[in-house]
């Protein structure tokens, strides 16, 4: 396991450098900061003096030491835009994001285990056909489209729930149902596929010819290991959640780092962007991580094998 | 654990793999239908598109300020002379919606196309010749997949500009991580078996081997992902236009038609329910399609 974990570990830290290099590296091809920084007024030697300043004019490989290094310990340098540094804007938006991805994963696993289960239990019935449709549907509904839906029935027809704005708990019942949906078909078809495979096994009929309880074999025999690729997928899932909810967020309104990311692409704010862009990044290399440990954890073939 | 094919990408990417895997049952005759009715669904979008030209009742451009917001003929104070209605620059909503299926259709195949290039090269590389060659790809993808798609895409676009080639040309080099993960594990499995080894036997060079045999029998795993792909392109495409980051107006693609119809939500919703619908079919369908050809490409995989 240690070697394992080691292995990974280095894979991880590994992909990490790179990515954000290809972070840095595309906002910085992407135009010149100095130019984008003087305005329309500054003059040739002004924006030489600004490129001077903030170090544009040195080797790319020392500029990208210069911004890792201070990025590690948060420090990512100042907003075009808003008075605050990146990392404030940051810390101020997280939350919202996370709160979102968490309720977002909460409800694709509390709807789609269920479901997967109940059709792997009864296949070809009405609940499996039920919830195949879900899952066919839940990956055709565009998720910005189904919110906006969602905000016409459920605040303006109904006046149920608030529209847009993160002030009250009401506020990310919509959205985070939304970011839920949609990854709750794949949760669903893997526990069905997790299901239907641990129950052809030979110790789920072992368990029922030693006469334990279907309710036994099913939770403690059966679900317990088709849901290991679930716990995989979940940790994935909620990194693809962080950078979903650009797409949610604008919708809803709702003060989170995707819709930081996606003001500060239109206004080209690009210390930002590579901020937000680095840190979903970060998420989702450690998340693949954390989920890579917890799977060989679960499941001792796979750290062996 | 000095296996080099166990990179964190490839495990995840397994996971997403998943799920697009057989739905599995015996669902076979309802399968069978469902492949039929979505493809010709999908043939009626694509001779809509086709024929847009000739059939759409007004020019997509043509602004009619007298006429905005007309709704459409099947509410109250529709009328057929425009059946869908009008936007809020009195431009018909039918022909838009019948020329947004070329720009969505456009979108999904091209993307596809370059995605699935870079995909099916990278894959089937790693998965033919494993070792180092795989340890590197599979770092790639990894590196690939860390990248948050919908991010880059906008940062991307918002440099270079949007416009239908710059979109498709960005998803292209993007999506290409799900057909390198399929092709990996199909090539893997095609290049032990016994006609391969007996190719390698008898002298055959590397390319020839790699054309001749592993690619006709990794084709089908090609065709499926392709098909899936189109639809994620599809959706992608709508939402950088929703975002406004994406085709820029006054093309009629249908993300953009909700995103201009968002002003309008409060009183003429019917204007974001359109164009939403006509994407949320064509989504559909080509997955039911991708669907149905897994299972008439593999039968046996279906459980």
């Amino acid at each position: 396991m240690l070697k394992y974990t080691l292995h990974k570990l280095l894979v991880a830290a590994l992909v990490a450098v790179t990515v954000s290099f290809v972070a840095f590296m595309l906002l910085r091809v992407s135009g010149d900061l100095a130019t984008a920084l003087g305005g329309e007024s500054a003059r040739g030697e002004d924006i030489a003096r600004l490129r001077a300043q903030l170090g544009l004019d040195r080797p790319i490989l020392s500029q990208y030491w210069d911004w890792a290094t201070r990025a590690a310990v948060g420090d990512f340098g100042r907003s075009f835009y808003y008075p605050e540094p990146v990392w404030t804007l940051l810390k101020e938006r997280l939350p919202v994001t996370l709160t979102l991805a968490c309720w977002g994963l909460v409800i694709s696993l509390v709807i789609g285990i269920p479901l997967g289960v109940l059709a792997a239990l009864r296949p070809n019935t009405l609940i499996d056909r039920v919830a195949m449709t879900l899952a066919v549907l839940g990956q055709a509904l565009p998720t910005f489209w189904l919110g906006l839906l969602l905000i016409i029935l459920f605040g303006l027809v109904l006046r149920w729930l608030p529209m847009s704005g993160t002030d009250t708990w009401q506020h990310f019942i919509l959205p985070s149902f939304v970011l839920g949906y949609y990854s709750t078909p794949a949760v669903m078809r893997l526990t069905r596929s997790g299901m239907l495979e641990v129950l052809a096994t030979d110790y789920i009929r072992t368990a029922y010819s030693k006469g334990l309880p279907h309710r036994t074999v099913l939770f403690k025999h059966a679900l317990r290991n088709a849901v290991i690729p679930v716990v995989a997928l979940a940790s994935v899932q909620f990194g693809l959640m962080l950078s979903g909810s650009v797409v949610i967020e604008t919708v809803f309104a709702m003060q989170g780092i995707g819709q930081l990311a996606w003001e500060s692409i239109s206004r080209q704010d690009f210390p930002v962007v590579q901020a937000v862009l680095l840190l979903v990044s970060m998420f989702y290399v450690w998340l693949t991580f954390a989920s890579d440990l917890i799977n060989a954890w679960l499941d001792p073939r796979i750290r062996t094998g | 654990m000095t296996n080099p094919a166990s990179l964190p990408a490839v495990s995840t990417a397994d996971v997403d793999l998943a799920t697009i895997a057989p739905g599995g049952g015996s669902r076979r005759m309802q399968q069978h239908k469902g492949f039929v009715i979505a493809g010709v669904i999908l043939g009626l979008i694509v001779l809509m598109a086709l024929a847009a030209p000739l059939v759409a009742p007004y020019d997509p451009y043509a602004q009619d300020l007298g006429n905005r917001l007309v709704p459409p003929a099947f509410m109250e104070g529709g009328s057929w002379a425009h059946p869908l209605g009008t936007d809020g620059l009195g431009r018909d909503y039918l022909s838009r919606v019948m020329y947004g299926a070329r720009v969505s259709l456009m979108i999904g195949l091209l993307t596809a196309l370059i995605s699935g290039l870079i995909g099916a090269v990278l894959g089937v590389t790693a998965g033919y010749f494993g070792g180092r060659v795989d340890a590197l790809i599979c770092y790639v993808l990894a590196v690939r997949l860390s990248m948050p798609v919908v991010l880059v895409a906008l940062a991307v676009v918002s440099v270079i500009g949007g416009s239908l080639v710059v979109v498709i040309t960005v998803l292209g080099l993007l999506l290409w991580d799900r057909y390198a993960v399929v092709m990996r594990s199909a090539t893997q499995q095609v290049r032990s078996l016994d006609f391969v080894v007996a190719a390698q036997a008898v002298g055959a060079s590397t390319p020839r081997i790699i054309l001749t045999e592993v690619l006709p029998n990794v084709m089908s795993s090609l065709i499926v992902v392709a098909t899936f792909e189109v639809a994620h392109a599809i959706l992608l495409e709508a939402a950088l236009s929703f975002l406004g980051l994406g085709v820029q107006p006054p093309l009629p693609s249908w993300g953009l038609m909700i995103a201009e119809g968002r002003q309008h939500l409060l009183f003429e919703p019917w204007v974001i329910v359109i164009p939403g619908i006509a994407l949320s079919v064509l989504v559909l369908s080509v997955n039911m399609l991708g669907d149905g050809i897994r299972d008439l490409a593999a039968p046996e995989n279906r459980n």
